[in-house]
């Protein structure tokens, strides 16, 4: 056996960020049992602190970039990409949480730590070269996001969310791992490129390699909330505290979708022609039960689940065109859908208050006239989300059509306009009710939006329209990124 | 029909019994037996493939340690309550045709094609045990998946402390 397997400094180097997220994890753990019963908040900008070094390492990695590990993890430009959104995504959320954490007097540093293990398994996803480290990257992402959904432990509807989110989520993965079997049987290799090499001689029984990617995709579908494996999604967000919500709906779901993209881009190239006709179907009934569903609810958490759901047909939509340019919209289409689905949260959670009582529609009536500010904020956010011009959303939409189309998928395209005039619906029903309506009783002792939700809502608001003004910011790595490693 | 084929048939039966026992029996504390039958059988399965390692920790682990702590938390349930519950929903109709189908679609895969390893994939005779092989796997080629691992296992801990510790009023 070869003495020569120590790791070396570049090897170390590609692998900081993660590195970096456990230790200060670990550290805010002990800082949380140190602090006895002293106000914990501190511990949220520990985290802030250990999230924005992780990025930083991130980002410093991409100038050397290669394989690390034996070819465990792979750093390219669309892992970094990935790293530095989901980094974001743990950075946004803990600027939301802190407040309505001590308000609900639930504020802990396990809080903050289970945060930043949930971003190192999104991370690990993002870069992972090899089967086994996707699935240990999904499990850490995984079973952090299970025990935050239920982290209010005396609100029964945090109970409930938990259990079905863990009890689906275990399922969904049990599938992922079959499928992995059976390539592992197949090719006699978990590495993603081997895997790819061995498909490519079309030696192994294509049925069968078929069968293996589907039930990977049972497992991929879940976590990205894909119909027909959509229905965890509005009850587990309406059920979770309001910025765990905005978390699960974000950041393991681009997490989820650069797995796909890689998975299926590398490994499964060869069959294209097998799993494309399955997407195209997918991503149709992801995008129309996600919208025709949100059209009903009155609830907004829910309402926004099922708009996530819808999010995630796109994408998937952008996924199907199997092309750069559909690599590139799907980057560009999560980084602007997790600003504005966050951003839209964070307006929840300071609306939804202590015990989340006012999360209905009709509890933001007439909010233009009592808190401007937050009322601006959530009209950029829902333009965004409708698609308008000069938006983050816009810009998405056009990029994941534009591939649809470039790939000849037209009747894709059309359908999933039609479905974004459907949406505009639901959305701009939000926008009437604050404009046009007189104030209710949830608008009568509105609480003083607290400084980290101001700047969780500045930085989502502002982002958004940078993405929809200068698109060029992010499109032009993600362009030059988007023909993966292999 | 040869000794090798007729054990594997017997662990296997062994496997798909215990665990349609585990499904389908009231009493939880038979399904957790049925369970460790189920285990058993893998773990057969495991010994004829030549892998005594993991059939020695399927044995030690799942069967003497992970089942135990399941007997005793049933034990602490109340089961009375729990036989009294409606066992299956109304889509189990529709569950167990998608369920032969799916069986009748992999079997149909399986017979049609015989599924052999790449030509690429060569088996090399294991040198020393196989014991030692998989520790040589598991900490060169697989080292950081394995160190990975214990990140999984502390957020389980953190998760389970949280759940179980002290509510407050």
């Amino acid at each position: 056996m070869p003495a020569n397997f120590m790791p070396s400094a570049a090897e170390y180097f590609r692998f900081a960020p993660e590195i970096i997220l456990t230790i200060v994890g670990t550290l805010v753990m002990i800082l949380e049992a140190m602090t006895g019963d002293r106000d914990k908040s501190s511990l949220g900008y520990v985290s802030l602190l250990g999230l924005a070094a992780a990025m930083a390492a991130a980002v410093a990695a991409n100038n050397d970039p290669g394989l690390a590990f034996q070819s465990m993890i792979i750093v390219d430009g669309f892992a970094t990409f990935f790293r530095v959104l989901v980094l974001g995504v743990g950075m946004l959320t803990i600027l939301v949480s802190t407040n309505y954490l001590s308000e609900a007097k639930a504020n802990s540093g396990d809080f903050y730590a289970l945060i930043l293990f949930s971003v190192v398994g999104q991370s690990l996803m993002a870069c992972a070269n090899e089967l086994i480290m996707i699935f240990i990257g999904i499990e850490i992402s995984s079973i952090a996001s299970y025990i935050l959904a239920g982290y209010l432990r005396d609100d029964r509807r945090n109970n409930e969310s938990a259990l079905k989110y863990f009890l689906m989520g275990s399922f969904a993965t049990a599938f992922l791992l079959y499928g992995v079997a059976w390539i592992y049987g197949l090719t006699g290799s978990t590495n993603l490129g081997e895997i790819r090499t061995v498909l490519s001689h079309g030696t192994a029984p294509t049925a069968m390699v078929g069968i293996s990617a589907a039930l990977m995709l049972v497992g991929l579908a879940f976590k990205v909330s894909a119909a027909p494996f959509q229905v965890w999604a509005p009850d587990v967000y309406q059920g979770s505290s309001a910025p765990i919500s905005a978390f699960m709906s974000a950041g393991p779901k681009a997490a989820a979708f650069a797995v796909m993209v890689r998975v299926f881009y590398t490994s499964f190239d060869s069959i294209s022609n097998q799993w494309e006709p399955v997407f195209w179907i997918m991503s149709l009934a992801t995008m129309v039960i996600g919208n025709f569903a949100a059209l009903q609810q009155r609830n907004i958490k829910r309402m926004l689940a099922y708009s996530s759901i819808a999010h995630a047909g796109y994408v998937m939509v952008a996924v199907t065109s199997h092309s750069a340019v559909g690599t590139a919209a799907v980057m560009f289409y999560l980084a602007s859908y997790c600003l504005m689905n966050i951003g839209a949260f964070a307006v929840v959670t300071w609306m939804a208050r202590d015990g989340e009582k006012f999360v209905e529609v009709d509890d933001f009536s007439g909010l233009a006239q009592k808190q401007p500010f937050v009322t601006a904020i959530l009209t950029v956010l829902i333009l965004s989300l409708v698609g308008v011009p000069l938006t983050g959303g816009f810009f998405g939409k056009f990029l994941v059509f534009k591939a649809a189309i470039d790939s000849h998928l037209m009747w894709l395209a059309i359908l999933g306009l039609l479905n974004s005039a459907v949406a505009a619906y639901y959305y701009l029903r939000v926008l009437v009710v604050m404009y046009f309506r007189e104030p209710g009783a949830s608008t009568v002792n509105l609480p003083p939006v607290a400084g980290t939700l101001r700047v969780a809502m500045l930085v989502t608001t502002l982002g958004t329209i940078a993405l929809g003004i200068f698109p060029g910011l992010i499109l032009g790595f993600a362009t030059q990124s988007s023909t993966l490693g292999k | 029909m040869s000794g090798d084929t007729f054990f594997f048939y017997a662990f296997s039966a062994l496997a798909l019994l215990g665990g349609l026992g585990t499904v389908l029996l009231r009493n939880a504390v038979h399904c957790a037996l049925a369970l460790m039958t189920s285990l058993l059988g893998v773990a057969g399965l495991y010994l004829l493939q030549g892998a005594e390692f993991l059939f020695a920790v399927q044995i030690v682990l799942y069967i003497g340690g992970i089942m135990v702590l399941f007997l005793f938390v049933i034990m602490l349930v109340n089961l009375d309550q729990a036989s009294k519950l409606q066992q299956f929903g109304r889509q189990t109709p529709i569950a167990l045709v998608v369920a032969l189908a799916a069986v009748a679609a992999i079997f149909s895969m399986l017979s049609k094609s015989a599924v052999l390893l790449p030509a690429s994939v060569s088996l090399t005779p294991l040198t020393g045990g196989n014991t030692e092989t998989v520790a040589n796997v598991l900490f060169t080629d697989y080292l950081l998946p394995f160190e990975l691992v214990s990140i999984l296992l502390l957020v389980a801990v953190v998760g389970s402390v949280m759940m179980a510790g002290k509510r407050t009023e």
